[in-house]
């Protein structure tokens, strides 16, 4: 989710209510950026229409060419570079290298994945961080509205009569 | 939320048609085949294990769902649990091979038996076969028909107290199989190679057993919806059970690789000649088992929309049903039959024969109960489980 430098911010108490209140907010034709729980919500990316996220196809793609590739590099290796004999086998011993590729399919697979959800949700090593509400991680169930962009209501005190009216609490808001 | 199954009349027609079709390739079988008779008992013996296999695996889903205390399933477990009706019949049949045993394994021949078959005539000999048999019966009877007992008892008793004793029985039934699924596997299966042994044999037979056993679990409750029935189980129901489909054909094909490995890399002799048997003279069924276990429900099940989707679920556990067929096929027959084993309308028109035989049962004990276990404590979980 990409960061904002231009938002409101609200929080409820519980996940239950901050389901009933994003329910009320997306009727009243408020978009909401993102949010932040200390636990997963059961339901809240259905809520929030989010899209599937990407990452499986990403790890397909990597474990593929992992697979492949660590294929190659054995067939090269024991073929070509540096072919030794071993046990009367043939230097094109297929079934040796099986484990090999499998478990680097899997390695290579797991940081394909790894770098892509770090670079598509913005953390990791040498990302800036934004911290919306410090209690974020503990007990708050946090709203975030752009104010910036995709936000058909674009006047910050309506939004914010609306999140009072809803229950939310500690309504900040950023510029 | 109490839904009976009711076995239609055109149901039953269809399956018994389908016991006259194993019957009569049966008959025509023993006219055909009179000098071979290895032939009829190493079919009889492949279906009977093959299909008893699915029964116990299912009892094994049972348990190993109810000592883990996992919820999901607790809205589909009447399917599996129905699966214990199977295994007297299948005891039954299993006694048959007692008029076979000559013609399946040459280690009854106690009159020319070798020096390494006569060391190993203290386990393999016929009192001891036939005994461990009846106890392997005797104890899955007991305790399958237990699970089964009380978990329709508490349908009329709202009490937890059903529930708990049952977990004994499935704590019991998860130790007991742990020991009978890889012995069983070394009578009926490993000694018709006798001379050749593999430590991987037991885990590689169950995993194959298990992954059968989930895709008929799976097919049953797909044609039960298909046909107006319990309508409570969700996608996710059905991803979760694709899960399994996924996850246990590697954990199979892990295994069979693993045993396949090993003989190929230390390359001794007395170990080798059963793969080279099963390549040389049975090639396309040798590798047709890798794709259609491995390959195919790797590459389908995958993504999670095709284990959602009811046609392609459907479809890859069918195909599944028929690939472990194969696999026990190369198991038995090359070892019992010889090199001029092949597939034709006995081994088809046999298997059908049971196919009828085994789902005639599985319906029939499904009328005496409810579908739903209206009582289970995790049933209400298993209505909302949500992937």
């Amino acid at each position: 989710m990409k960061r904002t430098n231009n938002y409101i911010t609200a929080y409820f108490e519980d996940d239950d209510d901050l389901k009933v209140g994003i329910k009320s907010l997306l009727e009243k034709k408020v978009t909401i950026h993102d949010v932040l729980t200390p636990f997963a919500v059961h339901g809240l990316d259905h809520l929030l229409n989010f899209k599937r996220s990407r990452i499986p196809k990403v790890g397909f793609i990597s474990g593929m060419v992992g697979g492949v590739s660590t294929l190659l590099f054995q067939t090269w290796v024991f073929t070509k570079a540096w072919p030794l004999n071993i046990g009367g086998k043939p230097f094109f011993a297929l079934p040796s290298f099986i484990p090999v590729t499998f478990e680097l399919s899997v390695l290579i697979a797991a940081f394909g994945m790894i770098a892509a959800y770090f670079i598509s949700s913005n953390i990791g090593p040498g990302s800036k961080n934004v911290i919306y509400d410090e209690r974020v991680t503990d007990d708050r169930f946090l709203i975030i509205i752009d104010l910036e962009k995709d936000n058909s209501i674009n006047d910050k005190e309506k939004i914010k009569e609306i999140l009072k009216e809803i229950g939310a609490k500690g309504i900040t808001i950023k510029e | 939320m109490n839904e009976k199954f009711k076995f239609e009349k055109s149901q039953k027609i269809t399956f018994i048609l389908l016991i006259v079709v194993g019957l009569l390739s049966l008959t025509a079988g023993i006219l055909i085949y009179k000098d071979h008779p290895e032939k009829i008992w190493s079919n009889i013996l492949l279906n009977n294990y093959y299909f008893l296999a699915i029964a116990l695996c299912g009892i094994f889903f049972v348990a190993v769902h109810k000592i883990a205390d996992s919820g999901w399933q607790a809205s589909l477990i009447r399917i599996p649990e129905s699966f214990a009706s199977y295994i007297p019949i299948a005891a039954i049949l299993m006694f048959l091979i007692y008029f076979g045993m000559h013609d399946i394994y040459h280690w009854t021949h106690t009159e020319s038996l070798d020096h390494i078959l006569q060391g190993k005539t203290a386990y393999l000999n016929m009192p001891f076969f036939f005994i461990r048999m009846f106890i392997y019966f005797a104890l899955w009877i007991l305790v399958s028909y237990g699970l089964r007992r009380l978990s329709i008892k508490s349908d009329f008793e709202n009490d937890n107290k059903h529930f708990n004793k049952s977990r004994t029985y499935a704590a019991l039934f998860v130790v007991l199989f742990a020991i009978t699924s890889s012995t069983m596997s070394w009578d009926w299966l490993l000694s018709i190679d006798a001379h050749w042994y593999s430590t991987m044999f037991g885990w590689y037979i169950f995993s194959g057993a298990l992954v059968t056993s989930i895709a008929a679990i799976t097919l049953i409750i797909l044609y039960l919806r298909k046909k107006g029935y319990m309508q409570y189980i969700t996608e996710s129901h059905l991803h979760d059970l694709g899960k399994y489909l996924f996850g246990f054909s590697i954990m199979w094909a892990y295994l069979w690789f693993v045993q396949f490995l090993f003989i190929w890399y230390a390359n001794i002799q007395e170990e080798t000649v059963y793969f080279v048997q099963r390549l040389e003279h049975f090639p396309i069924l040798f590798y047709a088992n890798v794709i259609i276990n491995l390959v195919l429900p790797f590459f389908v099940l995958m993504s999670r929309g095709s284990k959602m989707k009811t046609s392609i679920l459907a479809t890859i556990a069918a195909i599944i049903l028929i690939g472990h067929w194969i696999d026990l096929y190369l198991v038995i027959m090359p070892g019992s039959v010889g090199n001029s084993a092949s597939v034709g309308f006995l081994e088809i028109g046999l298997s059908i024969g049971y196919a009828g035989l085994f789902l005639y049962v599985i319906f029939n004990s499904l009328t005496k109960a409810s579908l739903v276990p209206v009582n289970h404590p995790f049933l209400e979980e298993s209505l909302h489980y949500e992937t």
